[in-house]
């Protein structure tokens, strides 16, 4: 690798040091490729509904910090992220607004579905929320538990990473559609209509 | 008290929040905030007509996360709703578990045992302080300041380390069953929360009491603005620090006392508590600040003095009342155990509540948080609604921000501590 | 106790009966109970009625409700021995007496329909909006009596008996926005 690891970087000449260092640097990231920076610095949209947005925030604390892989920068605006981490129970009246962000996302992005509710909808099998947000959204990770525990978020993120060092700057068309379970239609009638 | 006795001089005419234009005609536009911000608190949505920086009417949309937990309230049996109370107010699940049981246990007319009081309040009083600590935590952030919502956080890690050690979930606890608890707690349990009381409860307040309590700017954000009269407090039906922030006099825990703020709790002359309930009369986000921070020194002085009070004795009333669980140790060992677990569990079986409606509510954090209950003699309620604070609070939000500036609104919103889904349920 | 009046609540429900003869108010207990201080009292009121009953609780000296508590309905279509659909309840709460009332006004099908009582208690403005959202019982005076938790679009009233818990397909069907209107 060219790189001579035991350099006192003060015992050389300044020009020897400049030109140790750049050139570990740019070995690195020959090696690693674009992928590597990208998946050490991604920045969440955190669309936190309900009780897993707190887990959200426990995670961005102090404790489980997130910022430990680069992620701590949860910008609200879907136009500056790349992850989106749909954080809790989407009703229906919320999903337009959901779909509505992840398409105002930039490319690449990816998505991770925190929770049971997210993933499923969870303990609420009612009429008023949607049944897993990967019926309309493609998800490339699903982080069980009600709410997960930040370390299980947290391994969430390491497995977007790992997708993300892989598959790099592949469309999100490209990529996996999610398990897109379909949900069998509860009554077959007009919808909407009462009796 | 309420002033206004007269019929005559009844001018309520509620109609949609606005505020009168400037003469000159100013430049009038819309702005919609939400449901998608950092400031909303997760899912709720205002149209803000302003004029300029000011506002001239405000609509709030709400039901962004409506999940239909009453109507699952129908379904669900008295001892299985409890997991969806947890997710009710989520930042103190603890209290919606005891004001769910509580109005359950009143239906039944069941009496709880001592023990199960005495830890019922310990809880109740640490998830005040962690409700409170998280609601002035975001009041922070949502202002701006950082590091005030880290000290806050910090602290509510140790009370989740709490409540793991007795229930095995950080969150969604769903510690309370019908005449009892899950189970009991752990020896040395109530060390730890006095430990945490005078150790590290004392410090996060205290520096958070010296980031923002005498901070100009926090200062110039939160005083005069969202101002709510004692009238208005009442009229609105708020309840909870923001009515005790506006100087209205009540709280649940003092005018009809239950669990251990009652006298004679134990059965054996047991004194309540002792603890004073902060009242503020300016009416402001800085009050309601103010009566929140204190809100939680009173509950710190409720837990040291219950945390050395715990009796000893059975948590769970005995299982003959066709209401409660028997121990595990019993079902396995014992064939009455087995019978009366049965019993319970089994879907022709099941609980026996008498036939009526009953209404039981608690002081949580947000105020009285009640519910209403009907049964008809089933396994699960007739209807069960819940009488949520955060809902009923946020009834007079427009009408508190209309006159005020653009970040005001985020100001008030933030010290209404309104939790989406309480709100939408 | 908590949800129990603290003073008797017998001498206001001898006021409304004796200023109110013509109406049946029906005193009971939401609950028979034995002990007296856990009873929660609950008087019937006819719609047509209910504003005149409702001012008398709020601004006479011997009862003073100064607080709604609580603004709900309860689809009685299933409850054993029930004659009237829909009871609209009101929880009333005197902080001045320190007593609670409740008031249940009985409404059926079609187009249920109750005067608002935003004219009293400014707190019950969303609450009637919600049980107009749930149960579709009318508040002739409300201001703006639209939907609160429900989309806009959803015609049914959900938490209706004859409302199933996981929908009529709504849940299934609906629009999936593409990439051009974002």
């Amino acid at each position: 690798m060219g790189v001579e690891t035991n350099i006192a970087p003060f015992a050389a000449s300044k020009e020897e040091f400049l030109s140790t260092k750049l050139s570990y640097l740019v070995d690195l990231l020959r090696e690693n490729g674009v992928n590597w920076s990208r998946k050490n610095s991604l920045w969440p949209m955190p669309f936190a509904t309900a009780c897993c947005g707190i887990e959200l925030m426990a995670t961005g604390a102090s404790r489980y910090d997130i910022a430990r892989f680069g992620a701590e920068v949860m910008r609200f605006t879907p136009r500056q992220c790349d992850l989106l981490i749909c954080a809790g129970r989407v009703a229906i009246k919320t999903m337009p607004v959901l779909q509505r962000i992840y398409q105002q996302m930039a490319e690449p992005k990816w998505v991770i579905s925190m929770g049971a509710c997210a993933s499923t909808g969870g303990v609420f099998d009612t009429y008023a929320v949607v049944q897993g947000v990967d019926q309309f959204l493609p998800v490339d990770v699903y982080v069980p538990g009600c709410p997960p525990r930040p370390e299980t978020l947290l391994e969430g993120v390491m497995a977007i990473q790992r997708i993300v060092e892989k598959e790099g700057l592949k469309h999100s068309h490209e990529r996996q559609r999610g398990l897109g379970l379909v949900v069998q239609e509860t009554v077959k009638l007009d919808v909407g209509k009462e009796s | 008290m309420a002033t206004l006795t007269d019929p005559s001089q009844l001018s309520y005419e509620i109609g949609p929040a606005t505020y009168a234009r400037e003469e000159s005609g100013g430049d009038v536009w819309t702005l919609n905030l939400g449901p998608q911000h950092p400031a909303t608190h997760t899912t709720l949505r205002h149209v803000l007509e302003l004029e300029g920086e000011r506002v001239l009417s405000c609509t709030v949309h709400i039901g962004y996360l409506h999940s239909g937990f009453e109507k699952l309230g129908e379904k669900l049996n008295f001892n299985q709703y409890v997991v969806v109370t947890d997710r009710m107010n989520y930042i103190s699940p603890m209290a919606n578990n005891i004001a769910w049981h509580h109005a359950c246990e009143k239906l039944f007319g069941i009496e709880i045992t001592p023990r199960c009081k005495a830890i019922r309040t310990i809880i109740a009083e640490l998830a005040r302080i962690q409700d409170h600590l998280l609601c002035l935590g975001a009041a922070g952030l949502d202002l701006g300041a950082f590091t005030a919502f880290m000290y806050p956080f910090n602290a509510r890690e140790t009370i989740y380390d709490l409540f793991e050690e007795i229930c095995g979930a950080r969150f969604t606890t769903s510690y309370t069953r019908v005449g009892g608890l899950m189970q009991d707690i752990t020896p040395g349990w109530t060390q730890k929360v006095r430990h945490f009381c005078t150790d590290e409860l004392a410090r996060a307040i205290d520096d958070f009491d010296a980031l923002l309590t005498r901070n100009r700017i926090f200062l110039e954000r939160t005083k005069g603005v969202g101002y709510l009269s004692h009238d208005d407090a009442i009229s609105w039906s708020v309840t909870g620090p923001l009515a005790r922030a506006s100087g209205v006099r009540r709280d649940l825990r003092k005018d009809e006392p239950y669990l251990c703020y009652a006298d004679d709790w134990d059965g054996q002359g047991g004194r309540a508590v002792t603890f004073k309930v902060p009242i503020a009369t300016s009416g402001d986000c800085l009050a309601r600040y103010q009566v929140r921070l204190a809100e939680m020194k009173e509950s710190v002085k409720i837990l040291l003095q219950m945390v050395d009070r715990v009796p000893d004795g059975p948590i769970n009333v005995l299982p003959n009342d066709k209401a409660t669980l028997p121990d595990k140790r019993e079902i396995y060992f014992s064939i009455e155990g087995l019978i009366h677990h049965f019993e319970q569990v089994m879907t022709n079986r099941g609980f026996e509540p008498p036939v009526g409606e009953s209404y039981g509510s608690n002081e949580t954090a947000n105020g009285e948080l009640g519910f209403h209950l009907v049964s008809d003699g089933g396994n699960s309620a007739y209807r069960a609604r819940c009488r949520p604070p955060s809902f009923i609070n946020y009834q007079c939000f427009p009408h508190l921000v209309v006159g005020h500036q653009v970040s005001d609104v985020i100001a008030v919103l933030s010290s209404m501590n309104v939790i989406a889904a309480e709100l939408d349920r | 106790m908590s949800g129990c009046s603290t003073h008797p609540i017998g001498p206001v429900i001898e006021a409304v009966a004796a200023k109110f003869a013509d109406i049946d108010v029906a005193p009971s207990p939401l609950m028979p109970r034995e002990d007296e201080s856990q009873r929660q009292m609950c008087l019937r009121v006819p719609a047509e009625r209910l504003i005149e009953v409702m001012t008398f609780l709020r601004f006479d000296p011997g009862c003073l409700f100064e607080q709604l508590v609580d603004l709900t309905c309860v689809d009685y279509l299933e409850f054993p021995r029930a004659t009237d659909r829909y009871g609209v309840t009101y929880g009333l709460l005197s902080l001045t007496k320190e007593h609670r009332l409740w008031v249940k006004c009985f409404v059926n099908d079609p187009e249920p329909e109750v005067p608002s009582v935003t004219c009293i208690w400014k707190g019950a403005d969303w609450q009637e909006r919600e049980v107009w959202d749930m149960f579709g019982v009318k508040f002739a005076g409300h201001y703006d009596l639209r939907r609160i938790l429900t989309w806009e679009g959803f015609e049914a009233h959900p938490l209706r008996k004859d409302y199933p818990l996981e929908g009529r397909g709504e849940r299934e069907n609906f629009v999936r926005i593409g990439i051009d209107s974002a």
